[in-house]
């Protein structure tokens, strides 16, 4: 039988790095494939390269025996390629069927796209309104747009790059019965992710690679979750260990915080209340776009409260700026680490001064004291084991994960009484991972109190004391983390969008 | 198939070596231009740059290359602090002119008494005329969210009319038969901003200016409002984070350029200019831009290219004494140059690739 | 104050011609911005057109050639501005202004002969029937040829914008020209041609004021026209048929100031000189100050360089 799209030694380099090294491997029709890797290890790049949108420097691809290059993403479409993106490709300001109409190669007339919208999303249980405002969807909905996008083409292969990341487990649930519906129905399905219990339930093959190379194929339904990391990895992993510890006194109280969005598609904040102890990890869960930031940025200062809805040790402090914050010992480190924990084209002494200037005293009277400034950058870097040549490296010069240990080891280093980070460990690979979750858990040993807002519900299970869930810019009550099971966390988290009627959860 | 890929960390080297590069090529391209305009290119290449440093009468010119390049300095120091951290205030023309005109207005009010005092009373007034002007696009932009770059380049408009008012109107020499334009400043000694050495084109205004240089040097270095300026510029959020104020930093840095912006119209005014007159004001508020720019927003190199961009002035007008070029000639070739430079910019920020398209 | 020796019907007759120059840059200024592109060099642009324009006309002695020069003067001189900042990704806010200390320095350079020379002149319309109403004839129906242009190349634009791919994939680019990359559209070239369009405009805005409004060339004669059209982008929304009300709106102003001077009106003449500049920064201000609705309505990735990496 020929394969539907066969890969034979795919290389492609990047100055410094080889994204993908001899590549080989092939995928038949109506096949989900699995393409396992952690981050970084060239999964991106490689479906870059088959929806045309990358030109690899060696190897060739093929699509029904025949020689497939495309030389554009509208050629791979032609061929019958469709491609879901791990970032959105969606335009905010434009309704659901435009965004439709500009991924397809031959749209019908609008009138009709309507129609066919409504069609297919019935067909494949995926309800969508066709004049709604993209940045009006919740993050569940915008991949609808995507999905339904690629449909109407009717792809031979869909690629569905880190799909999961942004949905409930209940709409996980329905993802999964959507995508065998299409391989039942022939469509092949090239299904990218690092999460392993997925790829289990949903793949039918897996190929992993690790720094760019094929290091293993197995049927991953006949596989331990453990075996699978261990080959995605390389290395057996070790598990932080930490004992619970909820019984300190108030450190971080939040009463009532109310705060409109600050930008057009931002989430508004509503009557969020919780209290932090110390020695506590408080984790908030969610899916993206939820008002995680804007909640990090009502903590930290960058955003104003009325003084009254955010006490730290009984000060109330809600109006108060990140410095004056910083100086209680109220410490945070937002998502996105260019750009925001840290200014891309500084040096990592500079990044140091940036949020250390406070507590650490690294001015007088207004001049910069650069010397002890390099010197807590040398700390950092050397506690953290940040990997970079030297402190006047500039932070866009650090991987994903030295950046993020660096980040982290900043606030952490600074003796916080209270720390709240948003997506410790996202695009992180595995090693420092467990170091900045190890890192967490100390600091909470020691006292601090820790309040952990991330995407990732297996991180927040390992550390957190107790959960909470951000839902549309609300907070559900906490509660232990032990015991919770994940249909319990998918209704915290809001179900399934508009497809609640099962699970009887609201969806607002 | 020339690719450009982003460099990891900003070439330093390729920092220093854009702007000499650009005025290299601006020099190829300006000599084209003279051809095509009939005129010898070499020998108006020579004419700009080399006569007035070498020349034969390299011994006046010089004198001028301060008096041109102090006001280009002091005024592109101002203006690359906003530049940095991302508030563009491109209407430094309309502060020059207000702190000329609040200047020399303190000036004749005290006309004809002599005094010590007059001179820095003016210098004061000067100031805070551009400051002042400089506010308005400030606190529109913290009030009402309103674009700096509009605001503040249509009120140079509405300075053009303050000062054809001023000079037709309050501020006109009540004995000069008539005409427009104030009494002369220069010619009133509590208030005239003299050469300090004879013959080196040294006044007060190229005192200041220098002085600038230094201040922005070390706020830039070793301030942490030099750093908040730096922050805010590279990464807005990341800004917020540090706890920095984007509505008083944007108040702060056009409160600076505003003020020196003044200043130079003051010194201007009270010096080479002499008097308030229609035709006052000669584009260095827009020349300055080139001249940030083309010092990389680094003091030092604003430094360099004021005296570079002055020099262009000085040279534009013997190559139109002798050559015949026209003045506007210079213009473009001005403006030319910070093409070459925004062009050339891009080896800072990413690496050159040539080589065939790969093909699969 | 005398009002009475206004003349009303002119006035409003003149509104229209004072409005098409800013009228036309203004939009072709919004279909640029609108492609996510930021080009404060349309003063620049305007003036070459202005001069290009002139003298065309006068070599050729046809106003027509002279339109179409200019149109592809403003092109051109932006397609330095799409070169610098879509290909050598420079900074858009700094290459506009080189564009206009540049389109100001060439254009004085090339205006050199054309002082003081009277171009040919460009006929108006005469629409049977229609001119010939009272009032509303002098007024709407006695103009020339390129007042209608513009006003249908308004409403082309806002057809195109609208209602066609064309229009729709322009947006797209404007508002994320990643996700407009990573769906294949060719994001510099789209946006290269919108550049040159804009130019294009601009030019013509120009070519309008030295052959039609003034009618002859004086060095800087566009007097900040272009940063008025740059406003009344901003005014508009970045949306058309605003663009449309907010040219003439201006160009009412402009026309009435320039009336109230005429008739004697004891208000300095500088103040009622620099008025169009002062109620284009009032008009900013109230349009600016609604914080959530201009960050709506302005496209998302305005100003920003677009570099594909992968």
């Amino acid at each position: 039988m020929t394969p539907l799209l066969k890969l034979e030694g795919l290389t492609k380099a990047y100055p410094g790095v080889i994204a993908n090294e001899n590549v080989s491997f092939e995928i038949q029709p109506g096949e989900v494939h699995a393409l396992l890797g952690e981050n970084g290890a060239g999964k991106s790049t490689l479906v870059k390269m088959i929806y045309g949108l990358v030109r690899q420097d060696a190897g060739t691809l093929s699509l029904d025996g025949a020689t497939f290059a495309p030389s554009d993403p509208n050629a791979a479409r032609a061929a019958g390629i469709a491609m879901v993106f791990q970032h959105f490709s969606l335009f905010d300001a434009l309704n659901v069927a435009e965004n439709i109409t500009l991924g397809m190669e031959n749209p019908p007339k609008m009138g009709q796209l309507a129609v066919r919208i409504s069609e297919v999303s019935e067909a494949y249980g995926l309800p969508l309104d066709p004049a709604r405002r993209v940045g009006d969807l919740s993050a569940g909905e915008r991949q609808r747009v995507e999905i339904i996008r690629c449909l109407l083409q009717d792809p031979k292969l869909l690629i569905m790059d880190e799909p999961t990341s942004v949905l409930t487990p209940q709409e996980v649930r329905i993802l999964f019965a959507t995508l065998r519906q299409l391989s039942n129905e022939g469509t092949a399905i090239l299904y990218i992710s690092h999460k392993l219990e997925e790829i289990r339930t949903l793949c039918d093959n897996a190929t992993i690679l690790r720094l760019g190379k094929v290091v293993g194929r197995c049927d991953p339904r006949e596989r331990s979750a453990r075996e699978l990391a261990e080959m995605m990895v390389g290395e057996s992993l070790i598990q932080p260990t930490r004992a619970p510890n909820a019984s300190g006194e108030p450190a971080l109280e939040i009463n009532g915080l109310s705060l409109a969005a600050a930008t057009p598609f931002g989430t508004t904040l509503h009557d969020i209340s919780v209290t932090v102890r110390k020695g506590e990890i408080l984790g908030i869960g969610g899916v993206a776009g939820n008002g995680q930031d804007e909640l990090l940025m009502a903590l930290s200062g960058e955003r104003r409260a009325e003084p009254d809805q955010i006490r730290a040790f009984g000060t109330a402090i809600g109006h108060q700026g990140p410095n004056q914050r910083r100086a209680l010992g109220l410490l945070a480190s937002p998502e996105e680490r260019l750009g925001h924990a840290a200014a891309p084209d500084m040096s990592l002494v500079e990044n140091a001064f940036l949020t250390g200037a406070t507590r650490k005293e690294l001015t007088t009277r207004g001049f910069v004291k650069w010397l002890q400034a390099r010197q807590f950058a040398e700390e950092i870097i050397a506690e953290f084991d940040v990997r970079t040549p030297g402190p006047a490296t500039a932070a866009s010069a650090l991987s994903g994960g030295n950046l993020q240990k660096f980040v982290i080891g900043r606030e952490v280093l600074q003796n916080p009484q209270i720390l709240v980070v948003n997506q410790p460990t996202w695009g992180v690979d595995a090693a420092a991972a467990a170091a900045i979750r190890q890192a967490l858990m100390d600091l909470a040993g020691q006292g601090a109190a820790v309040v952990v807002i991330s995407q990732d519900l297996d991180e927040l299970m390992e550390i957190s004391d107790r959960f909470a869930a951000l839902n549309e810019g609300r907070l559900s009550q906490p509660v232990p983390t032990l015991g919770l099971t994940v249909d319990q966390i998918g209704l915290m988290l809001g179900g399934a969008h508009d497809m609640q009627a099962a699970e009887g959860s609201d969806a607002a | 198939m020339i690719a450009f890929e982003r460099r990891r960390q900003p070439s330093a080297l390729w920092a220093w070596a854009t702007p000499p590069l650009a005025v290299l090529l601006t020099m190829i391209a300006g000599g084209l231009m003279f051809a095509a305009l009939g005129k010898d290119p070499v020998a108006a290449i020579k004419t700009i740059f080399w006569d007035p440093i070498l020349g034969e009468f390299a011994w006046y010119y010089r004198g001028q290359l301060l008096v041109k390049a102090g006001p280009l300095i002091l005024i592109a120091i101002g203006l690359s602090l906003g530049f940095r951290a991302g508030i563009w205030n491109i209407g430094a023309e309309g502060q020059y002119i207000l702190g000329a005109i609040t200047g020399a207005a303190v000036g004749l009010a005290f006309y004809p008494i002599e005094s010590v005092f007059i001179f820095p009373l003016m210098v004061i007034a000067g100031a805070l005329g551009g400051w002042a002007w400089a506010m308005i696009p400030a606190l529109l932009r913290s009030w009402f969210n309103t674009n700096e770059i509009l605001v503040s380049l249509l009120l140079v408009y509405v300075a053009e009319q303050i000062l054809a008012s001023m000079s037709l109107g309050l501020l006109r020499n009540p004995e000069g038969a008539g005409f427009p334009g104030s009494r002369n400043l220069s010619q009133y000694p509590s208030a005239a901003n003299l050469e300090i050495a004879s013959g080196t084109g040294i006044h007060w205004g190229v005192v200041t200016a220098f002085l600038a240089v230094i201040v922005a040097y070390i706020l830039l270095s070793r301030h942490s409002l030099g750093y908040q300026i730096r922050l805010a510029g590279q990464s807005p959020r990341a800004a917020r984070f540090a706890g920095v104020r984007p509505n008083l930093l944007a108040v702060i840095c056009l409160g600076i350029s505003g003020a020196l912006a003044g200043l130079a119209g003051l010194f201007e005014v009270a010096g080479p200019a002499g008097q308030i007159s229609i035709d006052f004001n000669t584009g260095y508020g827009f020349t300055a831009i080139i001249v940030a720019f083309l010092g990389r927003l680094h003091p030092i190199g604003i430094l360099l290219a004021g005296l570079l961009m002055a020099l262009t002035y000085i040279g534009g007008e013997a190559a139109q004494a002798g050559l015949g070029l026209p003045q506007a000639a210079i213009q473009a070739f001005q403006g030319m140059l910070l093409f070459f430079l925004l062009a050339v910019d891009l080896l800072t920020h990413y690496r050159v690739r040539i080589g065939r398209r790969e093909v699969a | 104050m005398d009002l009475s020796a206004i003349n009303w019907v002119l006035l409003f007759a003149s509104l229209m011609v004072a409005s098409t120059p800013i009228l036309l840059a203004a939009v072709g200024e919004l279909v640029v911005e609108r492609a996510g592109v930021l080009n404060l060099g349309v003063e620049g642009m305007m003036i070459v057109g202005a001069i290009s324009g002139f003298a065309a006309a006068v070599g050729t002695g046809s106003p027509a050639i002279g339109f179409l020069a200019a149109a592809f003067g403003g092109a051109a001189l932006s397609l330095i501005f799409g070169f610098l900042t879509q290909y050598m990704l420079s900074n858009q806010v700094a290459t506009g202004l080189a564009l206009t200390l540049f389109g100001l320095g060439i254009s004085a350079l090339m205006g050199q002969g054309y002082i003081g020379i009277k171009p040919p002149s460009t006929p108006k319309i005469d629409i049977p029937v229609l001119s010939d109403l009272p009032i509303l004839g002098p007024v709407l129906f006695a103009h020339d040829l390129m007042v209608y242009l513009s006003l249908a190349l308004v409403a082309g634009i806002w057809a195109v914008l609208r209602f066609t791919r064309t229009g729709l994939i322009l947006r797209a680019v404007g508002e994320s020209h990643g996700a407009a990359h990573a769906l294949g559209y060719k994001v510099v070239r789209i946006r290269m041609a919108a550049i040159a369009f804009g130019g294009a405009c601009a030019g013509l805005g120009g070519a309008y004021l030295s052959l039609v409004r003034v009618p002859q060339w004086t060095e800087g004669m566009t007097a900040g026209a272009g940063w008025i059209a740059l406003a009344i982008v901003v005014f508009a929304s970045w949306r058309v048929p605003r663009v449309l009300l907010g040219a003439y709106l201006f160009g009412g102003i402009t026309v009435l100031q320039l009336n109230l001077q005429a008739a004697g009106i004891a208000v300095p003449v500088e103040l009622l000189s620099m008025s169009p500049y002062l109620i284009t920064i009032i008009v900013l201000v109230i349009m600016s100050s609604n914080r959530g609705r201009t960050a709506l309505s302005a496209p998302a990735d305005l100003g920003k360089t677009f570099h594909a990496s992968g």
